[in-house]
Parts: C-alpha cells; structure tokens; sequence
C-alpha cells in the first residue's frame, strides 16, 4: 500500500526494479545484478519494501556491498514520502538456487564484451562438463585449467585455438 | 505407573533444541574445516592448487555462516558470536575435522572422505522438513559437487603414484580414516529428529550409503580405510573431547575476536 494520493504499489516497485537494473557487479562492473540474475523479487507491502537477493555462491564476499549499495541507491526512492516505503530490507535468500540459467541475454553479451565466457545454460554444472566457448575467437577447443578462479563464480580456461586464457563465470 | 503423554508445547522445545543440535554440527564441521583448510592459503604445492584450496576454505566459512545464521533465527542470536565466542569445547565438529591438517596427503584424504560423507548427509537433507534448511542445502549441494570432483582427482592422482604419494596417502588414511564416520554418527537427539522428518535418514543409514559409494573406489585404487573407531561412532564422542590440533585451531581463528571483542567491522 501507498501514502494517500501516491503512487500505485506496481509503479513503485517498477521504479524501484529500474533503480536496481542500473547497480553494476562489484567485481564484474559489465554487468548489472538483474542481468546476472540475483535479483529473485521485489516486493512492497504494509511499508516494507524488500528486495530478495540470491547468491551466486554462498560465500561470495561481494554480498554486504551489493546489500549496501542496493539499499544506498533506493534511498532517494524511500525518502518521497509519496513512495509510501517506511522500511527497505534487502534480504538474501536461498528460496531457489542461483543458476547460470538466470543470466540474461544482455548480460551473456556483456560479459562476453569484457572477455568472459557466459556459462552455458543448461543442466547442472554443465560448465565443466563442456568446454567453454573463448570470448575472444569462439571457439570450443578450449581446455579448464582450473575450476577455482580469482573469484569464487569464476573458473580458469585456455583456448588452444588462439592461444589465450580467459576466464567463466562458472555455474554454482 | 502411567506414563503420562508429552505437551506438545515440550515436544515444540525439544524440536527445537535437536534442530539447534543438527545445525551446530553441520556449521562446526564446515567452520572447523574451512579454517584448518585455509592454512594451505600461500603454500600450496602450486597456485592452481593454492587458488583451489582457499576457494574450498572460503566455501566452507560461506556455508558455515549460512548454518549458524539459521541457528541464529532460532535463538534470535548473532551468528558472529556463536561462531567466534564460545570455548573450544562447546564446538561440536565430528572427530574427522579435528585433526590438524598434516601434511598434503592427509588434507586430500581428509577432504575426500569428509566431501563424500558431506554429499550422503546433504543427499538426504535436501528433503528436510525444515525447509530453510532444506533450501539451504540445495545451494550448499551445488557447490559441494566442485569439491568432491577436486577431492577425487587427487585421491587418484596420488594412489596411482607409488612411492611416497601412495604412501603418504595410505598412511593419512590409516590414521584419520578411523574418525570418518564421525560425520555421519547419529547425534544424541536423532531419534526425535528423524521421527519429524527434520533429519530424514538416521546416521545408520546413512553410514550404509556412503561405504556403498566409496568402497568401489577404494578397491580401483588399492587402497584400505581401516575400521571405524568406536569413539567415531558413539553419539556422545563422535562430536566432542577435542584434541590438541583443535585447541591451536582454535586459539588461532578466535584470536582476533579476542583482541577487542567489542570492535566493530
């Protein structure tokens, strides 16, 4: 529910959804949270605003600054009292498990872009089943060097066809 | 004289309590692990491995974090104090994860036999009718399925080596392998856990399961893992009675913590 002569709940959380496709990955700034898919729900009710978060892995370090700066950036929405938002809560959830299947197509270009192989998506883990695909030429005769990257959603790779190592966002 | 029927306001607290229970052990054995593991952080054999073993550790502080946050909710505490502020003998990680780590050997076969037993538990967790557990758990499964995989190459890669790796290896097996089944030996409220579908195999079974799964590849690689130790088995010390290793272990991981206990982060 809104404050009186407010906005609908809808237009808010369609505000609120708009806000949250523009914050960028800390670690991986090419891509946006909504695009790697973290973001399971946003939900206004009673005042409470809440924002579901599903980690990419469970201890991925990145959390608390994701949740800090979701909840910095919705500040100037929370503070129009017209938004009818008393509380912001950005949760994180294990109500389902993030996938690779939830990247979007924009954010597979992305990171693609900026040199790294979207996993591909499909069953579970399939990502070190099958070769990745280089960002840099395309090909598939690649080979997995190491199934533990810099960070804990990436993994290490070597293309045979153009001689360049390159890394997944690995599937978790 | 008549037994008299149980309130289920008790039944409730006792529920409780065992949840409690099942959720300390499953975050104290990743805890304990995940630290004893990330002494590896800078010298490991190579940094392929290096990066490998800190990314495990850090996974197992992850899910560790994860258990004593549900533990949190049920006892409306911080997950920072109940993992960094109580004695060491309130930590009630099986005997498997209180060894110190040794030498490389002993943390692969360690890792093996903990990632296997960990995949049979979990396997079973994932129908618990506690369903933030059980959602957890699913997440958790995910990510375990790399470290299993990392645990099994070198299994093979150091059986199949005679000499020292081999060697190495059956020694670190003669020695933890006896507190393996301490992962899985049934806890003191099992009973209760079981009947209410929280823990939805008992120990037992899933003892069973898991000598299924690793005897075979135990056979191919020549390799014998001795008897279960009775104190692995038992309910009362398959999760208590640290030794010295944890004690340093200990010492070590809450020694921050205890320079300013009030400082903040």
């Amino acid at each position: 529910m809104t404050g009186a002569g407010g906005p609908p709940a809808a237009e808010v959380v369609a505000a609120v959804r708009a806000v949250l496709a523009g914050i960028a990955d800390p670690e991986i700034p090419a891509i946006s949270i909504v695009d790697l898919g973290i973001v399971r729900d946003v939900t206004l009710a009673r005042g409470r605003l809440e924002v579901e978060l599903l980690p990419t892995f469970i201890g991925c370090p990145a959390l608390d600054l994701i949740r800090a700066t979701v909840a910095e950036q919705l500040e100037p929405i929370r503070a129009n009292p017209d938004s009818g938002i008393e509380q912001v809560a950005v949760t994180i959830s294990f109500a389902e498990p993030w996938t690779a299947e939830r990247i979007s197509d924009t954010g597979r270009a992305a990171l693609r872009a900026s040199g790294f192989a979207p996993p591909e998506a499909g069953p579970q883990l399939l990502s070190l089943a099958a070769p990745a695909t280089c960002p840099y030429c395309g090909s598939r005769r690649t080979v997995l060097e190491n199934a533990f990257g810099p960070t804990r959603c990436r993994s290490i790779h070597y293309c045979t066809a153009c001689r360049q190592p390159f890394e997944q966002f690995k599937d978790g | 004289m008549i037994a008299r029927a149980r309130l289920p306001r008790d039944r409730e607290r006792d529920l409780e309590k065992a949840t409690s229970e099942l959720l300390l052990a499953l975050a104290d054995d990743d805890f304990v692990l995940g630290f004893a593991d990330s002494e590896w952080t800078g010298i490991a054999p190579y940094l392929e491995e290096d990066v490998a073993m800190s990314s495990m550790a850090q996974d197992e502080l992850g899910h560790a974090a994860a258990y004593y946050g549900l533990l949190a909710d049920l006892s409306a505490g911080d997950p920072d104090r109940i993992a960094y502020d109580r004695p060491a003998d309130a930590f009630r990680h099986c005997r498997l994860v209180d060894h110190g780590r040794g030498d490389w050997a002993r943390t692969m076969a360690r890792r093996w036999l903990y990632d296997s037993a960990n995949a049979v538990r979990l396997e079973a967790l994932a129908g618990s009718a506690n369903r933030p557990l059980a959602d957890l758990v699913v997440k958790v499964r995910r990510e375990e399925t790399y470290h299993l995989l990392h645990g099994e190459a070198w299994l093979e890669r150091l059986a199949r080596h005679h000499g020292e790796p081999h060697r190495r290896l059956a020694e670190a097996l003669e020695l933890v392998g006896p507190d393996a089944p301490s992962v899985l030996a049934p806890l003191p409220s099992e009973a209760l856990l079981v009947d209410a579908g929280i823990q939805p195999l008992p120990g037992a079974e899933l003892l069973t399961r898991w000598s299924a799964r690793i005897e075979p590849v135990l056979g191919r690689l020549g390799l014998d893992l001795p008897a279960a130790a009775p104190a692995a088995l038992d309910p009362r010390t398959a999760r208590s009675g640290h030794g010295a290793a944890f004690t340093w272990l200990w010492t070590e991981f809450s020694s921050v913590r205890a320079l300013d206990p009030r400082a903040t982060w």
